[in-house]
């Protein structure tokens, strides 16, 4: 194995993208423009215009068909990827379906950006969380540089256990500010990530077959169940990954939930994506002056971290959740899931629900800092005030 | 029955099938005989592309294939689009397509799945110029779903949607043109075939294995079961249409028309003959048809001056 030595370069978290589909070898790229999305397939498409990508790029007239296109060229054997935001998401659910039931390894990056009306370009969960129930998997990015690792990591995963994986970001708080990223000569992610095999291949003709037929209800159950079993083995998979990523490239990502402090906190601060930098800005803060306060950043949302969760609750008296997106007639998407994982265990700290930056609204140390006042509160009373807050709230 | 070797000579059509017995389409129909005819002309090297509608059906569920070809069954909208990944991926990976000796790409899609649902997907792919073959196949109804109208449904055609009644028809409108649309284009090779043609269709299909880039076949395929016409009849059926010129067979290719069938030379045969067949034509009054007719003789002239000036 060849030394590694990163190459440093300043890029946006969209480019960090771009780099990274390009470093994966990726076959065909199937792309509708939308922002904030845009400059990922610009950056490929700049690629290939001067000759340093090999890639068929297919500018399709739709995100429908940019998913039914990648989802095509993946049954067809080759590495497929392609990226949205929003709406453009929205559009593509029926065959983000296909894809995990197809069983392809399609590799997508969803620049988080909120769903109208009113029109928002700016950051939140919601359309990403959406896709929950649809057989993909889900990685959240904190910074640029892990939008490049998760898409090279979310690659090897799927084509592992033979589901899509999601690789999501921040709009504009990652996809268009610039930062140093480590990236991670061709040649040493070529070892990393080997060609893929493809588990049926289109283009093989020794015998004919189909896929997708009709499953009758005697068949049916059975796809869903292997789906279903698929997505549970990929967090050893997960695991592994991430720690052979780590072992090569120095960047450990062997659990699926990244945490800090949590042995000795009170409670600790759960969230997703960009969010956790200001979390452990302020949690870092929050320590000098005596809070006995953590983190605990979910980098997978599917397959769920149970069992890292139950962990960090036997540790701890609360976890403050904190949701940059709404399950209207409900409450924040992490929280209801937090919650649900707790309830046949020992331990049930005090949860609670904050939900925070919709629409891109701003969330800073500050917030966090307030937040950290109200939770203690919460502690000492050893009840909850309300279950979930709307922190920005103009009232 | 086996066919005498010296009949056997004269016909163009391949002999070999890979198209299996045992699949599920109804008595008569004629989608089943159009993806035989495709598999003869382009044999087991070849991927088909199904979205939602009656071959998929008819292909057979899991774990049963009727096509001696790779089948990917897709969501209805998208043949279009998943057969442009099909042929990106293949080229991205070094596989010949088209050509004599290449894998053949084939969108097999109904009326719905082309005219209505799927329309946008077909004109991205054939706008960015893929290398693949898309078959309309035409039966003028959503059949798979229980007889609903399409865009493609005549004019005085029942549909359980557009029903007939004591008072009168709803389907007021008349078949959209969906190979003029596709001809707007500027696709090198669009043709309309007919199943009671097959080395018509045959030679289509295997003109466009040959052209470089997107090719489109709208193939006429009567369904006995929602045109409520006698199962035996689908053959006579078709050729009807083609000799009514109501469904006149031509192709398009770089720029210039050429009509097959029926010549230009000849009189159409009168429309009434082919509605008469079909239960579903039969709340049309002698004014309907007169209508019809004027239609279909409009269409025709002009399909014959087309023929004419940039034949």
């Amino acid at each position: 194995m060849a030394e590694y030595k990163p190459i440093r370069k300043v890029v946006s978290g969209n480019y960090a993208a771009a780099y990274a589909a390009k470093h994966a070898r990726v076959q065909v790229v199937a792309a509708y423009p939308i922002t904030p999305q845009t400059s990922i397939i610009e950056k490929i498409a700049e690629f290939i215009a001067n000759g340093e990508a090999d890639i068929q790029y297919v500018p399709v007239e739709s995100e429908h068909s940019a998913m039914a296109a990648c989802i095509g060229a993946s049954a067809a054997g080759a590495r497929a990827f392609t990226a949205t935001s929003a709406q453009g998401l929205a559009l593509m659910h029926e065959m983000l379906h296909w894809a995990s039931g197809a069983r392809l390894p399609v590799v997508m990056v969803d620049v988080n950006r909120a769903m109208a009306p009113p029109w928002s370009v700016w950051d939140d969960q919601t359309d990403s969380l959406a896709q929950r129930d649809t057989g993909w998997m889900q990685f959240y990015a904190e910074n640029n540089q892990e939008v490049y690792d998760g898409v090279l990591m979310a690659f090897k995963i799927a084509e592992t256990v033979n589901l899509p994986a999601m690789v999501v970001e921040s709009a504009f708080i990652l996809s268009h500010t610039y930062d140093v990223v480590e990236m991670i000569p061709q040649e040493l992610v070529d070892e990393f990530l080997p060609p893929r095999k493809p588990l049926y291949d289109l283009a093989d003709f020794s015998q004919p077959f189909s896929v997708g037929a009709l499953g009758g209800p005697n068949d049916y159950y059975e796809f869903r169940y292997k789906i279903a079993k698929a997505m549970e083995d990929a967090v050893k998979v997960i695991k592994d990954v991430g720690k052979e990523f780590g072992e090569r490239f120095g960047r450990d990502y062997s659990e699926m939930i990244e945490k800090g402090y949590v042995d000795d906190a009170d409670f600790v601060f759960m969230g997703m994506g960009s969010l956790m930098g200001t979390v452990k800005e302020a949690v870092d803060l929050l320590r000098k002056e005596g809070y006995k306060v953590g983190y605990a950043k979910v980098r997978w949302f599917r397959p769920f971290p149970k069992e890292e969760l139950r962990e960090i609750a036997e540790s701890v008296k609360g976890i403050a959740v904190l949701d940059r997106n709404y399950s209207f007639g409900q409450e924040g998407i992490l929280f209801n899931e937090s919650k649900g994982v707790l309830y046949n265990t020992d331990a049930r700290p005090i949860i609670k629900n904050y939900i925070v930056g919709l629409g891109g609204r701003d969330f800073t140390v500050g917030d966090v800092r307030a937040i950290a006042e109200n939770m203690k509160k919460v502690i000492e009373a050893g009840k909850l005030d309300r279950e979930v807050e709307w922190y920005h709230l103009k009232r | 029955m086996e066919i005498p070797e010296n009949v056997r000579k004269r016909l163009s059509i391949p002999a070999e099938e890979h198209f299996f017995a045992g699949h599920t389409a109804c008595q008569g129909c004629g989608a089943s005989l159009g993806i035989r005819y495709v598999l003869k002309a382009y044999g087991r090297k070849t991927i088909f592309v199904i979205p939602a509608c009656c071959s998929t059906i008819i292909a057979g569920p899991w774990p049963y294939t009727a096509l001696d070809a790779n089948l990917f069954h897709t969501a209805f909208e998208t043949t279009g689009a998943v057969i442009s990944g099909i042929e990106a991926a293949l080229k991205a990976r070094g596989i010949k397509v088209k050509g004599d000796d290449g894998v053949m790409v084939v969108g097999w899609a109904g009326d719905g799945g082309t005219a209505d649902i799927g329309l946008q997907a077909l004109s991205g792919f054939l706008e960015r110029g893929h290398d693949a073959v898309y078959i309309m196949y035409d039966n003028e109804a959503y059949m798979n779903t229980g007889i609903q109208r399409s865009s493609s449904t005549p004019y005085g055609a029942w549909t359980t949607n557009t029903p007939g009644g004591k008072r009168h028809f709803l389907e007021k409108r008349h078949k959209k043109k969906v190979i003029d649309i596709v001809i707007a284009h500027e696709v090198p090779y669009a043709a309309t075939a007919s199943v009671a043609f097959p080395e018509d269709f045959i030679r289509k299909l295997k003109k466009a294995r040959k052209v470089e880039g997107p090719a489109f076949i709208q193939l006429f395929a009567p369904c006995p079961t929602g045109w409520r016409s006698p199962t035996d009849k689908s053959i006579e059926l078709a050729r009807l249409a083609v000799q009514t010129a109501y469904f006149p067979l031509f192709e398009y290719e770089n720029g210039k028309y050429k009509i097959n069938m029926p010549s230009p030379k000849k009189e159409p045969k009168p429309i009434e003959e082919y509605l008469k067949l079909q239960g579903r034509f039969k709340y049309m009054t002698k004014e309907d048809i007169e209508y019809l007719q004027s239609w279909v003789l409009r269409e025709w002239e002009k399909l014959k001056k087309l023929a004419e000036v940039f034949g």
